[in-house]
């Protein structure tokens, strides 16, 4: 599918412009109904099971907002430092395509309920980075094609489409950016950092779980060269639909080599729409449009102006919760971690779990070593965030008090893990099915640390002699007797005093 | 059976409540008259005889309970064909709906069967409800009543003439541009535009949502009064309806009178393109109002001069994008779909097959109006007229407690006479269309009849919004004398069919 | 004021998506034309310091609460529809944006 492109390498390309971008991002807020109609937004149900006379645009049928929709649109814009409008309508945007059972979108236009704010954003290294935002502003999703006849249910080749309107009307919030720049090499950097910052500000509203993989989250990154040192935009391209922060990156990197190209080569870039490939990281061109598109936007007249008294906008700015950046902030001082590791632990989608696992009791090192180790990696195979696996905060705490308490050591506290993982109960119940108790029968440890010493003579002599790093083989032995039952630091220490030496 | 679908509504109601007669004797004279006159006068696109006669059978069988029966429960009413009724064809008029079930019904139907009316049927109106003759209908003309070569007015002539030909002694219209009033008027009606919001939208199929407005039409101003009363008020599923109660109206009927009321003769409604006989009746309608007591004072709103054309610009923008949902894939007619076809030709044949030429032209109109570079000369412009004309209206409300003028300017065209001439056919809307724009209630009643044609005259009566009562109050009074000077009910006057 | 051509008509159909004959494009052209130079008068009060009307009442702020309410079945859903296949509404091939 991916025509082959004309690229200039990255470095070249950063040497000779200066890339501006423009972000906007779609986001499916987590309300029980639909923005105009009480259909539910429940996943999953059959199709065409959530639609009434409103979301089918059935003829006669009228709008009446969402009040939690109309909420949640104020507070994401507050969260993102936003003028609140005191009085704004929702528009028509009109254009026909069989997703869309009005053929018009209602959404707003020049009176968006959210304008003038910013976001900022952490990079790799520790420093932060100002996002300036345009506008957020509400509208509806569209239902669902499947296109059928064509190879693997691509819309190219397809005789037929299927149309499911569950997801129609469903409300969205658009959150577009100002031109970004001065961002540099570091452009396609920043728009992941900010798509991922923006995730983690939705999450901690409340307003929407803002899962990518699940389209709750949608980007399109429009992207555009200036010839470095100057001050006139060039042409943009729009590249819709890029649905992980990896894709981000890498979509916003792709452009900046391709316009480069285009530019070197001395023709003009195309202001297109443009689609990302997650398998190549590449983008093509979208369906060239014969006539320039005319949404003919005009105030809504189903629907009444939304006029938030200053009151209400004071009263969710005071229940704003504490903001992500700080709140990392904050954590990253109190766990005693660097920028960088605080990044990590953010990309992976670890700090909601770290910190219910501190709170359910473990000390913070540990909840960290096991979200970022052995459940990053069981999450990574998964292909879900960690705190989707099916092990609680509380359950992760009870393994490492059971480590720190010496019940445990790290090897049989992963075998607790992988038999939670697997269902087999709680932590207490796998340590108990399984019977993965450390040996701490003194009786027990004593005897088998006989038979190691017995059984491996020159070693024993070895160690003896003052070689203590020696003992580890007969550690070895000893665990291997125990089934890994045993402490090993306490194995050692019973050598050592068996064979009368001191550890120096 | 002629006597039964000559009463009033109140008057059945009356006589159904004290079991004089059956909601089902009712509902068979109506039918019965349908079928005996509806071939000529072609008021209904559908009539529902086996639903009516059900709905009649559950108002008898309420009374034998001795349950308590609403003002209008057992009489029958027909209903303009875009209020969409559960399982009944709903077609707006058009080809594009042909056939169309609904699977809802509109808050007016909801509350009309809550209130025991029998509905009868779906009747003719122009497609989409544009038009001021029901020529547009893609199922045929409507004849009028008192002459079967004119037309009964539009977009809501199948309305008016089923209540002026017996055929139902209510009947529900929408009025966007005068589509209650101007039929009322040229059929010897009575049509009542409540305050935009004061009656629920929802399932009324739309054609300009900010100007449309559902309403009653009957044969009397207390009928109309109770017709009112009944599908009005606040709807949760109407963002533009009013949360308030319904302004007192029957009460308002029943107390007719306009004695030390301030009446407006608005200036600019007469002159060039008024028919002599209408302005006459209208000019003895004025006499009348000062002999019963009426102050009337002359007011002037200049910028009504600009109603039509402000009117013809929003009105057409709003249903540009109110139609676009008839695209042929979720209901509806679908032409063209022969598998080889995208969705957007299928879509572009079906809309050209479907639409009449009025509707086709009014969408590229508004499509025109609201496009980049057209938006602010044109529908920017029409919203700021808007402005201007509300702020008349407020003026000269100060100065009036109504307004009154002719419903329009000519009495009954003949069928054909303007069918290629819109502009011609736009004119006949000219002083329904501020009350429109403004939100305001209205009402045309008869006053007489055209000395040169014998056609009926209609009398328009302006309230301020929300004020609904005050045109029962001044429409009882007129009506009262007219009956009592004429010795009889206008449309007695209309000939046998 | 700007007659509007024939082109000018077909671009509108375009938009409206509706399949005008080549003889309707010139019909409605000498149509449209002369009811915009009708209506083209309100444009005289363009530079009028005047907001515009968009509602006829000066209502804000309705709005529901985020409570489900009944949707209709799918069969309800589907009862109009010109064509279905596995619950949902059939149409012909789309073209446009992947
Ligand atoms: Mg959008
Ligand atoms: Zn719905």
């Amino acid at each position: 599918m991916t025509a082959t492109t004309d690229l200039v390498p990255y470095e070249e390309a950063l040497a000779s412009y200066d890339p501006v971008m423009g972000l906007e991002v779609h986001v499916e807020l987590g309300t029980r109904t639909k923005m105009f109609c009480g259909c539910s937004t429940e996943l999953g149900a059959p199709p065409n099971s959530q639609t009434c006379p409103t979301c089918l645009g059935l003829p006669g049928a009228l709008p009446v907002m969402n009040a939690t929709g109309v909420e949640s649109a104020i507070r994401i814009g507050l969260a993102l430092h936003c003028e609140i409008a005191e009085w704004c309508r929702f528009a028509r945007k009109n254009y026909f395509y069989p997703d869309m059972p009005k053929n018009f979108q209602t959404s707003q236009y020049d009176e968006p309920i959210a304008f003038n704010g910013y976001l900022d954003v952490q990079l790799e290294d520790g420093t932060t980075f100002r996002v300036e935002i345009e506008r957020a502003h509400m509208e509806e999703d569209t239902g669902k094609s499947t296109h059928v006849g064509g190879a693997t249910g691509r819309i190219h080749g397809a005789s037929h489409s299927l149309l499911d309107y569950n997801r129609a009307g469903i409300p969205l919030i658009e959150i577009v950016t100002k031109p970004i720049v001065g961002a540099g090499e570091r452009a396609p950097e920043v728009a992941r950092a900010y798509v991922a910052e923006l995730r983690e500000l939705i999450r901690a509203l409340g307003v929407s779980e803002a899962r990518m993989e699940m389209g709750q989250m949608r980007c399109d990154v429009n992207l555009s060269l200036m010839p470095k040192g100057g001050d006139k935009f060039g042409t943009r391209s729009e590249t819709k639909n890029v649905n992980s922060l990896r894709s981000v990156e890498r979509a916003a990197r792709f452009e900046i080599q391709r316009h480069a190209a285009v530019l070197r080569s001395g023709a003009t870039v195309v202001q297109e729409t443009r689609h990302f490939h997650e398998d190549d990281g590449s983008t093509t061109s979208g369906r060239v449009k014969e006539e320039a598109e005319d949404y003919r936007y005009f105030p809504e007249p189903d629907l009444v102006p939304v006029a938030p008294s200053r009151a209400w906008v004071d009263e969710l700015r005071g229940s704003l919760p504490e903001l992500p950046l700080q709140r990392r902030n904050r954590l990253r001082e109190q766990w005693g971690v660097s920028a960088h590791d605080m990044q990590s632990i953010l990309n992976a989608g670890a700090i909601e779990p770290i910190v219910a696992t501190i709170e359910a009791g473990a000390d913070s090192a540990a909840a960290r070593k096991w979200w970022m180790g052995e459940l990053a990696r069981h999450a990574n195979e998964a292909g879900v965030e960690p705190g989707a696996l099916p092990i609680s905060p509380e359950q992760v705490a009870r393994v490492a008090v059971l480590v720190k308490e010496g019940s445990l050591n790290d090897k049989l506290a992963r075998q607790v893990i992988e038999g939670v993982l697997a269902g087999e109960g709680g932590p207490d119940e796998v340590v108990e099915k399984r019977g993965l108790k450390v040996v701490s029968d003194e009786g027990a440890l004593a005897a088998a640390v006989e038979e190691a010493i017995a059984g491996n003579a020159a070693i024993a002599d070895k160690i003896r002699g003052g070689k203590v790093a020696a003992a580890g083989a007969l550690v070895g032995a000893v665990m291997k007797a125990t089934r890994g039952q045993a402490d090993a630091a306490r194995v050692k220490e019973l050598i050592l005093q068996k064979l009368g030496v001191g550890e120096s | 059976m002629t006597d039964i679908i000559r009463l009033t509504a109140a008057d059945t109601a009356a006589k159904i409540a004290t079991g004089e007669l059956t909601a089902v004797q009712v509902a068979e004279a109506h039918l019965a008259r349908i079928e005996a006159v509806d071939e000529k006068v072609h008021a209904f696109l559908h009539v529902d005889r086996e639903g009516a006669l059900e709905q009649a059978r559950a108002v008898d069988a309420k009374r034998e309970r001795g349950e308590p029966l609403g003002p209008l429960a057992g009489v029958p009413i027909a209903l303009k064909d875009l209020f969409t009724t559960e399982g009944i064809p709903t077609t707006v008029g058009s080809k594009i709906l042909e056939g169309w079930i609904p699977p809802y019904d509109a808050t007016v139907t909801r509350r009309l069967k809550e209130a025991g009316l029998v509905v009868l049927g779906k009747t003719n109106m122009d497609e989409f409800a544009m038009g001021s003759s029901t020529e547009n209908s893609a199922y045929g003309p409507t004849g009028n009543p008192w002459d079967l070569t004119r037309v009964p007015g539009g977009s809501g002539g199948g309305s008016s003439a089923a209540i002026a030909s017996y055929q139902a002694p209510l009947a529900m219209g929408t009025d966007t541009g005068g589509s209650i009033r101007q039929p009322a008027a040229v059929t010897g009606t009575v049509g009542v535009k409540p305050t935009y919001g004061g009656v629920s939208r929802y399932g009324m199929v739309a054609f300009s949502s900010s100007l449309d407005q559902g309403g009653p039409c009957a044969r009397t101003v207390l009928d109309a009064a109770l017709l009112h009363e009944a599908i009005g008020g606040h709807d949760p599923l109407d963002s533009t309806s009013i949360d308030a109660p319904v302004p007192p109206v029957v009460e308002a009927a029943r107390s007719g009178s306009v004695e030390g009321m301030r009446v407006g003769v608005v200036k600019q409604f007469r002159g060039e393109g008024y028919q002599a006989g209408v302005v006459q009746r209208f000019d003895e309608s004025v006499e009348l109002l000062r002999e019963l007591g009426a102050e009337v004072v002359e007011v002037d709103c200049p910028s009504f001069d600009l109603a039509l054309s402000a009117y013809y610009l929003i009105a057409p923008s709003e249903c540009s994008s109110n139609l676009a949902r008839f695209d042929a894939m979720r209901y509806g007619l679908r032409v063209g779909d022969d598998g080889t076809r995208s969705a957007e030709e299928v879509t572009a044949l079906t809309r050209a097959a479907g639409f009449g030429d009025e509707v086709k032209r009014r969408v590229m109109l508004g499509t025109y109006a609201l496009s980049s570079g057209y938006y602010d000369a044109y529908y920017g412009s029409a919203q700021k007229v808007r402005t201007l004309i509300a702020r008349d209206f407020e003026r000269v409300f100060e100065q009036a407690d109504v307004l009154v003028s002719p419903t329009t300017p000519t009495t009954a065209f003949a069928i054909g006479e303007r069918a290629d001439d819109p502009m011609a056919m736009y004119l006949a809307d000219l002083c329904t269309i501020p009350a429109n724009l403004a939100g305001n209630a209205a009402m045309s009643l008869p006053c007489g009849l055209a000395p040169e044609d014998g056609l009926p005259v209609g009398l328009q009566i302006i309230a301020p919004a929300m004020r609904d009562e005050r045109l029962y109050k001044v429409g009882a009074a007129v009506e009262a004398a007219f009956v009592e000077r004429w010795g009889h009910p206008l449309l007695e006057e209309a000939p046998s069919l | 004021m700007p007659g509007i051509t024939r082109e000018e008509v077909a671009h509108l159909a375009r938009l409206a998506r509706l399949e005008l004959k080549p003889e309707e494009l010139d019909h409605f052209a000498g149509q449209l034309d002369d009811i915009i130079n009708a209506v083209a008068r309100v444009s005289d009060v363009a530079d009028q310091d005047v907001p515009p009307t968009s509602h006829p009442l000066p209502l804000t702020n309705v709005m529901r609460p985020d409570e489900v309410r009944p949707s209709l079945t799918p069969q309800q859903a589907l009862s109009g529809a010109p064509a279905e296949e596995q619950q949902r509404f059939k149409v012909p091939q789309i073209l446009g944006e992947e």
